[in-house]
């Protein structure tokens, strides 16, 4: 199953080699991994994304909470959290598509950040659900490239545990 | 006070930790800290042959004494010839401190001469490690180092010093405390696990404790012992427990695993309650783990929470340092339950007796030829069992582990996860520095002490009597094993020949070497070695055929073992 789990780390030098390595030696999956300061500067946050069974899983968090630069760990997928992704999306339209095209952007509340002679960048920012029903809707429209942040993620205000 | 520089911050930081001995090696850019090792009258360096040697001596003084292996070399080379030692003290969790030079901080990345990224190197088999970039941080640096190296479950902690920074200066502030506060070790077991723990033990029919290094790390052995004789369960040791539970006691099954006795294995298979304490289930003591003692609910006790879990299932895990939590069960056993534990388990103890009767530990003696197993059984006898013996890696360290009773811990010191030939004479070298007037003795065969051979120059020129005995077979005895066995009897690049004389390596060294060929020399030679206050070579030409049984095949479970065969001389292929 797939898990995002965040975790908070001492904001220095090595620690995103550190995590990416526990993660590289054991042979786990990073499908994506973000990382930002948190409001301490001395402390950054990051949202892994990975897959694995329930053992698998549990391993990898007692594995990162072993890391002695890392202060917490919290596997999202267990409580009730808000999940956002961003793309910036380059396409290339046909002149006819250009209408569907741009009325498509409004739909999914993105915007247009730069356009060209033959192509338009568009960022879109949801959940992985929306990210990925946007790609597919432009790929026939002719994506030329697309970048995509990974996942951030934050328990919701009133967060109680999913009953598993 | 005034300001100091790095390299003096460094030496006092060593002293504050009550550091007496380091093991190390100089070179350019740690110049610094070894000119003020010069005359120092607080601390004494060793200067080994090799840095490895530094790493593994630094080992073996810390598995001795429990506290930190200090390991000074220099950058790059001197860096790198460290990373076996370190990634073999992470895997027997030995808490080691090692202080690596570096280029200067304006040259990091520039591949400058002697450069390595050794924190990149060593991050995956450290427990923690740094870069040392502003002087100022030095002090807290070594302090946090060390607290980390030997709390929680111990392990080495390398720290990396750019020149600039040994000779930069600021004032020298000690932290009194150290505070992480993204490293909270859990010392106390959770107290419902406990009394879960209690009761299992308590409605349990056919127990069996494990246990591992971790009894032997964490002092519990005395408690290990009133736990075990209070509620008669019998007890089994890892590799790594060895000696945490007297070896001559009668609860005592001796090793599990590959090559543990058959009762121990039998044992652990039959039973119905494992209490799993201070190890990890490593594949060399579960086999196929999905065949792992079938009907065994299983108890785990572990200062590590990684530990728990990572390769067989657990009913009732406990996080936490052996000690408490065994004082904290003994203390529910004997307070809460107070079942008649004798009469509950005299039908398993009964059948664990008959299982000892059927296949003892035994080889068969031979008069024409030294068996190797004998040679252990006399290094036993004529030290009484209280030698320190440390191991190399092979059928020497497992005929060590099978025949050599331990009775008390740290006595054994030895290679167990990482498997590293070349440890245990360096290892000698350093549990003989800790304590000179104790006797310290290498089992090694004749291919792992090839490994480290250098470091008899360091035995002779400090006057460190270590001794070692080879069990001189002429093949990389283990691997030949497994060919013999598994392999079709293709000895593939197994055959050592009989090069070098090692009495004669031993004397060129200034040291003395000594041979047994007939079993009547074994124990003539073992006495004239243990008068000698030199080290002391003791070549033993033992029979070749021998092979450590039992054996678990490797993906069999652990009571699929096999025997040696009785009375029948086996036709070999030789390359002889």
């Amino acid at each position: 199953m797939r898990h995002t789990i965040s975790v908070l780390v001492e904001n220095k030098f090595g620690v995103l080699a550190r995590i990416a390595g526990l993660f590289s030696g054991r042979g786990y999956n990073i499908e994506s991994l973000s990382v930002g300061e948190t409001i301490d500067p001395q402390i950054s946050i990051m949202t892994i994304v990975t897959t694995g069974d329930d053992r698998v899983i549990e391993q990898i968090t007692k594995q990162l909470n072993r890391l002695v630069d890392v202060i917490k760990v919290v596997d999202l997928t267990e409580v009730d959290h808000v999940e956002r992704e961003m793309v910036l999306i380059k396409v290339a339209p046909k002149k006819e598509n250009r209408l569907e095209l741009l009325k498509t952007v409004e739909i999914f509340r993105g915007r247009v950040v730069d356009s060209g002679a033959t192509t338009y960048t568009i960022e879109v920012t949801g959940d992985e659900k929306k990210i990925q029903a946007f790609i597919d809707l432009m790929k026939p429209m002719g994506i030329k490239e697309f970048v995509r942040t990974g996942k951030v993620a934050i328990p919701r205000e009133i967060s109680r545990k999913k009953q598993t | 006070m005034g300001k100091m520089k790095g390299a003096e911050i460094l030496i006092e930081c060593l002293k504050k930790e009550g550091v007496k001995h380091i093991f190390g090696y100089p070179g350019g850019v740690i110049l610094d800290i070894f000119d003020l090792l010069y005359d120092n009258p607080d601390i004494k360096l060793f200067l080994t042959r090799h840095e490895q040697g530094a790493t593994h001596a630094a080992d073996g003084y810390a598995r001795v004494t429990g506290k930190p292996g200090v390991v000074l070399v220099t950058s790059g080379p001197g860096a790198t010839n460290t990373v076996t030692g370190i990634a073999n003290a992470f895997m027997d969790s030995v808490p080691l401190v090692i202080f690596t030079g570096q280029v200067p901080t304006f040259l990091i990345g520039n591949d400058a001469f002697q450069e390595a990224d050794i924190i990149g190197i060593t991050r995956p088999c450290t427990k923690y490690n740094i870069l040392i970039k502003d002087v100022k941080d030095l002090a807290r640096q070594v302090r946090e180092a060390f607290y980390i190296a030997s709390s929680g479950r111990p392990g080495p902690v390398l720290i990396d010093l750019p020149k600039d920074v040994t000779q930069g200066k600021t004032e020298f502030v000690w932290p009194e405390k150290v505070h992480i506060r993204s490293y909270n070790p859990t010392y106390e077991g959770n107290i419902y696990m406990i009394k879960k723990a209690a009761n299992e033990i308590a409605k349990a029919k056919k127990p069996v404790i494990i246990a591992g290094g971790g009894c032997v790390i964490s002092e519990a052995h005395e408690l290990l012992k009133e736990l075990a004789e209070f509620t008669q369960i019998p007890v089994t040791n890892t590799l790594m427990g060895l000696g945490s539970f007297p070896g001559t006691h009668s609860l005592f099954l001796g090793m599990l695993g590959m090559h543990g006795t058959y009762y121990a294995n039998k044992a652990v298979q039959e039973s119905d309650l494992i209490f799993a304490i201070g190890m990890r289930f490593d594949d060399r003591v579960t086999g196929k783990t999905s065949a792992f003692a079938p009907q065994a609910k299983i108890i785990h006790v572990d200062i590590d929470p990684t530990s728990i879990r990572k390769n067989v299932r657990v009913d009732v895990p406990i996080v936490g340092d052996v000690k408490n939590v065994l004082s904290a069960l003994i203390k529910i056993l004997k307070e809460e339950i107070k079942p008649q534990w004798s009469e509950i388990r005299k039908a398993w103890l009964k059948q664990i007796n008959q299982w000892k009767k059927e296949r003892p530990l035994t080889y068969e003696f031979d008069s024409a030829v030294i068996k190797p197993q004998y040679v252990i059984e006399k290094l036993y006898e004529v030290t009484k069992g209280d030698a320190i013996i440390t191991t190399e890696v092979g059928q020497n360290q497992m005929w060590t582990a099978q025949f050599y009773k331990f009775d008390k811990p740290r006595r054994l010191v030895t290679s167990g996860g990482l498997g590293t030939m070349g440890y245990g004479f360096p290892a000698a070298i350093g549990a003989q520095v800790a304590y000179p007037d104790k006797t310290v003795i290498d089992v090694a065969g004749d291919g792992s002490i090839q490994m480290n051979i250098q470091e008899l120059a360091t035995a002779v020129v400090y006057d460190l009597p270590v001794k070692v005995a080879i069990l001189n077979n002429s093949y990389l005895g283990m691997v030949r094993q497994w060919q013999e066995l598994f392999y079709g009897e293709r000895y593939s690049h197994t055959y050592l020949s009989t090069a070098p004389d090692f009495v004669k390596v031993a004397e060129a060294y200034g040291a003395v070497g000594l041979r047994a060929t007939k079993p009547s020399e074994v124990e003539p030679v073992i006495r004239e070695a243990l008068s000698i206050r030199k080290p002391v070579f003791m070549d033993f030409v033992v029979d070749w055929k021998e092979k450590v049984y039992p054996m678990v095949p490797p993906g069999a479970a652990i009571d699929e073992m096999i025997f040696e065969e009785k009375k029948k001389e086996r036709k070999l292929k030789a390359v002889k």
